[in-house]
């Protein structure tokens, strides 16, 4: 089963010392243990922009927006059940929930449609 | 037992979802998903301080049970995979001092250990992370030790690393839990009998010892990837746990290419799954499949690995070919972009270090769609004077196709007959009907 895992919280300028060390030994280990497929992080919102279509119209915006929290980052995990991805998740968020004090965010857990979602096929 | 280390519960984190109604459920998930994690992990340092696969697997399966009952009590500790280790440690400590106290009372003179020797003393915190990939590597090896018969490695490959049950890995290959068990334990049986070390081969052995290792991981593959149909997604899940071991082993033994050959050979064999089934279950050939649902992630994956397997400095092997092969496919829009005629090469490399019929019949495949149906036709031909693959349906199929193209139809159709009668698959069947019919 594959999961994205997208990470929203406020920017952290600049990262405390530790943080990104920390970040990227846990990748290794994800990496390591052949869970983490793929994994970037994501500039802000500034750099990109929204497509939207509403009311019959297609409309395109430029960043930055409003909200204070951004996406940070996005990571592709393969793993056996739900419960792998949230504890690969809770482990990047402890990271910083460790390393920087206040700091808040949350991220998103979310299944990639794969054949285990669709019922067996019929036997044959 | 207790983990008996405050620090690991002094910010317990919970699991329970106010709106399950199975808090207990959820409990045995997340210890179930932490075990996956970290099974791998622990037995293999379990196994290099107690030199005993059999007793470190043990040892970690007592944690696992003693997790399974406490963490719905407790709460699940903040750092779950030390309080496991610290869980089996305390268990391997209290065996060891137990076996060392029985020892002193059988040994009148008193020679002795000392019954407060700590096995993990020098294993302190952070030196125990620097040994774990060796640790890893030396478990990986073990457990397909040649030493042991094809299904003993398989199971316990499974067990040890996937993390797997018995009882999921008997669903996985259709054998009742108790086989599963018994495969294990007679597994660990014969590694003690053997005196099989756990330690990492000699240079010597080095080549025989992975090619046990891949094999052991490959089979596992084919065994998910051949489950096409069935009400068990164990089976199909076999796949990833096989493309999950051949990610750990490049991870662990980057510098051998046929560890990079076979990731890369299952994550693009893999990139077809969600096109190689149709709506109603059947097979869709290669040539048919609607190469859009062919997933990016998986080939990207597996021609950076093909990419590594080629650009180290040792020789590469079978698995590498076939990956390169399975790379002209990934890379093609089509079958008619396909690089044909590069696949009939590698398919002739392949056939030296290799030599099988099946082999030359895929160069037939690629030889009749580079250089034309009668090139391809002439090494048919030379299997079947040879006498080689006369009960295989797909020499038939592959003679009735190469005929088609030459326009050769009546005995295009003759040959596909054949085909159909030889072939013990239903929906293969049907597809070398429907050509029987029509040519």
């Amino acid at each position: 089963m594959r999961y994205i895992v997208l990470l929203k919280a406020d920017q952290i300028v600049p990262p405390p010392p530790g943080l990104m060390e920390a970040i990227m030994k846990l990748g290794e280990e994800a990496t390591a243990s052949g869970a983490l497929l793929d994994n970037a992080g994501l500039a802000q919102g500034a750099a990109g922009a929204r497509i939207r279509v509403s009311g019959g119209n297609l409309s395109v915006t430029d960043g930055p927006f409003a909200e204070t929290k951004e996406f940070i980052s996005y990571a592709q995990y393969e793993v056996s059940s739900k419960e792998e991805a949230v504890e690969w998740a809770s482990r990047f968020m402890k990271v910083h929930q460790d390393l920087v004090p206040g700091w808040e965010g949350e991220c998103e857990v979310l299944k990639v449609f794969g054949p285990e979602d669709f019922g067996p096929p019929a036997p044959s | 037992m207790s983990a008996g280390r405050d620090e690991c519960f002094d910010r317990a984190v919970t699991v329970s979802d106010p709106t399950s109604i199975d808090p207990v459920g959820a409990v045995r998930r997340k210890v179930e998903a932490v075990w996956r994690i970290e099974s791998g992990k622990l037995i293999a340092r379990l196994a290099r301080v107690t030199h005993d696969l059999g007793l470190a697997e043990e040892l970690a399966q007592d944690a696992l049970v003693t997790a399974l009952e406490q963490w719905p009590r407790t709460g699940v500790p903040a750092n779950p995979a030390g309080w496991l280790m610290t869980t089996a440690k305390n268990r391997a400590i209290d065996t060891f001092r137990r076996d060392a106290v029985y020892r002193r009372k059988l040994d009148a003179v008193g020679r002795a250990q000392d019954t407060s020797q700590d096995p993990f003393a020098s294993e302190a915190g952070d030196a125990m992370d620097d040994h774990i990939g060796d640790d890893l590597l030396r478990l990986i090896f073990t457990a397909a030790h040649p030493a042991l018969s094809t299904d003993a490695r398989v199971a316990l490959t499974l067990r040890c690393l996937g993390g797997l049950s018995t009882d999921e890995i008997g669903r996985a290959f259709l054998i009742p839990e108790s086989t599963a068990a018994q495969r294990i334990v007679r597994a660990k049986r014969t590694l003690a009998a053997k005196r099989v070390a756990f330690e990492l081969p000699a240079p010597a052995e080095l080549a025989d010892r992975l090619a046990s290792v891949l094999q052991v991981i490959f089979l596992i593959f084919n065994e998910g990837y051949s489950a096409s149909s069935g009400d068990d997604w164990t089976r199909p899940g076999l796949v990833h746990e096989a493309m999950r071991l051949g990610r750990v082993l490049a991870g662990l033994a980057p510098e051998e290419p046929e560890v990079h050959g076979l990731q890369a050979l299952m994550e693009i064999q893999a990139s077809r799954l969600p096109a190689r089934t149709g709506s109603d279950g059947e097979p869709i050939l290669l040539s048919d499949q609607d190469r859009r649902r062919w997933d990016r992630l998986l080939i990207r994956r597996g021609l950076a690995a093909l990419e590594r397997a080629e650009s180290l400095p040792a020789p590469i092997g079978p698995y590498t070919l076939q990956a390169a092969i399975a790379a002209c496919h990934a890379r093609a829009g089509s079958v008619e972009e396909t690089d044909w005629a590069r696949i009939a090469t590698l398919y002739e490399v392949l056939g030296h270090l290799w030599a099988s019929p099946v082999v030359e019949l895929n160069r037939a495949v690629a030889v009749g769609m580079s250089a034309g149906p009668e090139q391809g036709l002439t090494i048919v031909d030379g299997l079947e004077v040879a006498g080689q693959l006369a009960e295989y349906p797909q020499l038939f199929a592959v003679r009735g196709d190469l005929l088609a193209r030459m326009g050769r139809r009546q005995e295009a159709r003759a040959a596909f007959g054949k085909a159909a009668e030889m072939s013990r698959n239903s929906s293969e069947r049907s597809i070398f009907l429907r050509r029987s019919e029509t040519g």
